[in-house]
């Protein structure tokens, strides 16, 4: 039995500002490449359905589930990945307030923040929970997080805490 | 210089932060194929064939395992689980074949093309109706199973275990009892949702080493199993995990291990990877169980508890695995921290169709507590005596005897009572609990205690190696399993500060390799720290009496004569006489090039003391060494209008002995009482006909998200244990335990009618004050 599904196409993609060409099927879904053709393994698997955000990545500054993107689509963008950043503030800010434990959504809420802060500089509490509701950790208590993203942002934790 | 009580950054940030760290499913190596498994779409149905020939077509296919290829059972305590499904399968979600292929791409649409028929059968739908006469058995031949002496199956039943509790006399209880009452509760089996699904791989190498990697929290048992299952020497399996994302229990089962191993053998040693989808990891792999039980509690005029009769009907779901040890478990600290001198318990491991339990953080105590709780906040309603107080009244104190009669001292129980004062403080009990903010919105609050012990195999133990490099700086080898807790970071604090060196100089590998580290029993039960602990105590004791040994020939004295502090071996009389470890950690070499002396490895292992088996009629042994105890409290803003709540507060006080760590100790707390609060307000599979799960994905089955957590609040209260290292107690799970009944009783309070299910939703509320009728 042959099968289309599985032929493989030439594409081109950008990720962290190195061009890099590789062999996809057309339904190779963002996430996978990443991970497999080019092995950056820190976006990871959680529901492959967008459901929990482990996967996000930045595609022209916009977080981006790369599950939910198929590779060919990403060509001629610019990919930013949790390997991408180097000691951004986000990356302190997280392990400064403690904000991970196991550390697999990790870099999915870093990349999605990476993306607020940049989009939104003076996202108040309503935008940033409409952003990180995107993103599932079962770790956390989520106070830790939100301690990184206020200090991200520049943002004084409220009264009392 | 200090290491204990500091928040020392843990070691494996960096990686974590950085898309460096690697867990099993990042661990690709070119020439390994893919398992893909096919499952059943039933809750219990007879397979009547299995079609493999148009998925065996498929170009890249390699082979196709069925129940026939794997005729094996498996299971830690019952042997009643078999690798793959054969005659029939007992739950939706089941394994019935694999297909091993070049890609996972392959291997999913081949997985597709496996025609199975099958004829549904009559299901059990909960503990309750499995615990019934005459209804249909999830196993007609529990009888001729293997099993372990400690379970006590009922063959032509469905009862999988029965854990027996008789302390004091219920004649007498009952007598002195002036106010009783009866609870009843019930919740449906839900999810541990790690983040990362459950991953395995297995490759078999020519000369038969078996090569494991797989994300779990026992490597050490994975081997034991293999060994045991397929008749291997064990010294031919090696176990890698590196670090796992999340846990929480769920990763204690050993299933895909099992199906990668058949499937490597069966093509001949190649390496298979097999990764459960987020489907599969909510209801193929094993869940937490669900309960219905019913509580009976009396207690005299002035408040104090005469009796108590519990029964515990736990859902295990279709195979026994550890849910038969969770139900003795929750029989053991089946009354809550309380002094309750005349008691009756019976805890049953039902057999039902839905998918089987693993462990699940608090093993057993938050479903306990939660029905334990709700009868005693009735209770005190029914006396007419403030809960918290009733509660105080009744904490259970040194002197005084559990369940399963061990007399507590202070290094087993910590002080219940403090913990108790500082939550009433801390939640601001004084204001009232229950307030009109409008007359729409009812602002309520709600407390619960919890406690636990261990429940581990009796002699469960943990090993360490502290081995030096010639700048003197060392190397923390150990089994404890980096899940997310950060123990192996408070660990090398313990290393540290036994050493007298900075925790900087301490390096901490995250990977397991079980040839290699030293055995951890399994990373479970809130006993990493205080196994582990003993045991790095015990390695860095021994490390130093190798220093001491070195300088003391150096320097001419006696052993007595030398402390170690600082970096520096020295004279306890003159301490500007010393050596740095680096000039002795190599041994020492003297100005003419002789050494004395070798490379310093020092070892430590330790095991439970003093631990018993329950005797079979009362319940009566020793569980484990110690109990963490606590108090929380939650506080609510129910909407009368249309029955949602938003939970406000959420405050722990625990007993955590001597903290180590307290940000990381924090984190803990925090993490478990969230993770409590998502279970009980949200949580919980919904069956359709044939139970088959209906919610398999986050957009149906729904966890607390960012923004919709309370306010937590944890505070410590630090009774030291005499046993562990530096005073620590266990409290990775603990906090967890009470948060459902806590929030159950602040609802209660809030719509003033009793709720006695989970979740806690807007609908259940509205159901249980209309009767369900607009």
């Amino acid at each position: 039995m042959t099968d289309q599904s599985h032929t493989r196409f030439s594409v081109a993609l950008n990720v962290n500002g190195v061009k890099r060409k590789t062999e996809v099927r057309s339904a190779d879904i963002l996430l996978d490449v990443l991970r497999n053709n080019f092995g950056l393994t820190g976006a990871k698997p959680g529901c492959l359905n967008g459901d929990c955000g482990s996967c996000t990545v930045l595609v022209n500054g916009w977080p981006i589930k790369s599950c939910m993107m198929l590779a060919v689509a990403a060509s001629n963008t610019n990919i930013v990945t949790v390997e991408g950043l180097k000691g951004s503030a986000t990356q302190r800010a997280f392990i400064e307030k403690n904000a991970f434990q196991c550390g697999y959504c990790t870099p999915g809420f870093i990349m999605n923040i990476e993306g607020l802060s940049a989009i939104h500089p003076d996202a108040d509490d309503s935008i940033i929970e409409e952003w990180l509701q995107s993103n599932i950790c079962r770790c956390t208590s989520y106070e830790e997080i939100k301690a990184a993203v206020y200090k991200v942002l520049g943002k004084k934790p409220e009264a009392g805490r | 210089m200090e290491s204990i009580g500091r928040s020392v950054i843990r070691k494996d940030a960096v990686a974590k932060v950085t898309g460096a760290a690697k867990y099993t499913a990042d661990l690709k190596t070119v020439g390994s194929l893919y398992a893909k498994l096919v499952t059943s779409p039933y809750g219990h149905a007879r397979i009547l064939s299995i079609d493999t020939s148009a998925a065996e077509k498929v170009n890249g296919v390699h082979k196709i395992l069925t129940g026939k290829d794997t005729n094996i059972l498996t299971g830690e305590e019952i042997k009643d689980r078999p690798i793959l499904a054969t005659d029939r399968v007992r739950y939706h979600g089941e394994p019935v074949a694999v297909v091993i292929a070049d890609t996972l791409a392959i291997a999913k649409q081949a997985a597709n093309l496996v025609n199975v028929s099958y004829s549904p059968l009559p299901v059990i739908r909960s503990p309750k109706e499995a615990y019934q006469q005459g209804v249909p058995l999830v196993h007609e031949h529990l009888g001729d199973y293997e099993k372990i002496a400690e379970v006590f199956p009922k063959p032509g039943t469905n009862i999988c275990n029965h854990t027996k509790i008789r302390k004091g006399s219920m004649e007498i209880g009952w007598a002195k009892s002036t106010v009783v009452v009866e609870t009843e509760v019930s919740f449906p089996p839900s999810d541990h949702c790690a983040m990362e699904t459950r991953s395995v791989s297995a490759e078999i190498l020519p000369n038969g080493q078996v090569i494991i990697h797989s994300s779990s929290q026992v490597p050490f048992t994975i081997k034991k199993m293999l060994s045991s299952i397929f008749g291997l020497n064990q010294g031919k399996i090696t176990v890698h995990t590196p670090l796992v994302g999340g846990a929480y229990g769920g990763k204690s089962a050993i299933q895909l291990e099992f199906i990668a191993y058949l499937a490597s053998s069966a093509i001949g040693g190649q390496k298979v990877q097999l990764i459960n989808s987020r489907e599969e990891d909510f209801i193929t792999s094993p869940v937490h169980l669900g309960l219905d039980a019913k509580v009976k509690l009396g207690c005299d005029a002035e408040g104090y508890l005469q009796a108590a009769e519990i029964t515990l009907l736990f859902d295990g779901g279709a195979y026994s695995d550890k849910a038969v040890d969770m139900s003795r478990a929750a029989a053991t600290d089946c009354t809550g921290p309380y002094q309750v001198e005349n008691l009756w318990c019976d805890s049953f491991c039902m057999y039902t169709n839905h998918p089987y339990a693993t462990s699940f953080r608090g093993f057993g105590h938050p479903e306990s507590t939660f029905a334990v709780e709700r009868a005693i906040e009735r209770l005190a309603e029914k006396l007419g005596m403030d809960p918290i107080e009733f509660r105080w009244k009744n904490a259970i104190r040194p002197g005084q005897t559990t369940p399963t009669q061990v007399i507590l001292n202070e290094s087993r129980i910590g002080n219940v009572r403090r913990c108790i004062e500082r939550v009433r403080e801390l939640i601001n009990w004084e204001e009232g609990r229950r307030i009109e903010i409008t007359p729409e919105r009812i602002r309520a609050k709600g407390v619960s205690c919890f406690w636990k012990n261990s429940n581990i195999d009796t002699n469960a133990g943990s090993g360490a190696i502290l081995k030096f490099n010639e700048d003197g700086t060392v190397h923390l080898n150990c089994g404890v399993i980096e899940i997310g807790t950060g123990s192996r970071t408070v660990l090398a604090q313990i290393a540290a500060q036994k050493l007298g060196i900075d925790v900087d100089q301490i390096y901490v590998e995250m990977d397991i390799d079980t040839s290699s580290t030293p055995e951890h029993y399994k990373t479970v039960a809130s006993r990493g720290l205080w196994m582990a602990g003993r045991a790095v105590l015990a390695a860095a004791e021994d490390a130093i009496g190798q220093l001491l040994n070195v300088a003391a020939q150096v320097f001419r004295v006696s052993l007595d004569d030398l402390d170690i502090g600082k970096g520096f071996v020295f004279l306890k009389d003159n301490p500007a006489r010393k050596l740095a470890l680096k000039e002795l950690v190599y041994g020492y070499v003297y100005p003419n090039g002789n050494a004395i002396g070798s490379q310093v490895i020092g070892r430590g292992s330790y095991t439970l003391r003093g631990m018993t088996f329950l005797d079979p009629k009362t319940g009566k042994g020793v569980p484990g060494p110690d109990w963490t105890v606590g108090a929380q409290a939650v506080e609510v803003e129910w909407n009368k209008r249309d029955y949602t709540y938003k939970i406000l507060r959420a405050v722990t006080v625990i007993d955590a002995g001597t903290i180590i760590n307290p940000k990381l100790a924090q984190g803990q707390v925090k993490g478990a009482m969230h993770m409590g609060l998502s279970f009980a307000s949200r949580e919980g599979f919904i069956f359709g006909p044939n139970e088959v799960v209906e919610t398999t994905q986050f957009r149906t089955y729904k966890v607390l998200r960012y923004g919709e957590n309370p306010d937590y609040t944890v505070d410590f209260v630090v009774t030291p244990s005499r046993e562990t290292a530096y005073g620590l107690r266990g409290i990775g799970e603990h906090a967890l335990i009470g948060m459902p009944a806590a929030l159950a009783n602040s609802l209660s309070t809030a719509a003033e009618v009793h709720l006695n299910r989970l979740p806690l939703t807007p609908e259940l509320i509205w159901r249980m004050k209309t009767g369900g009728v607009r």
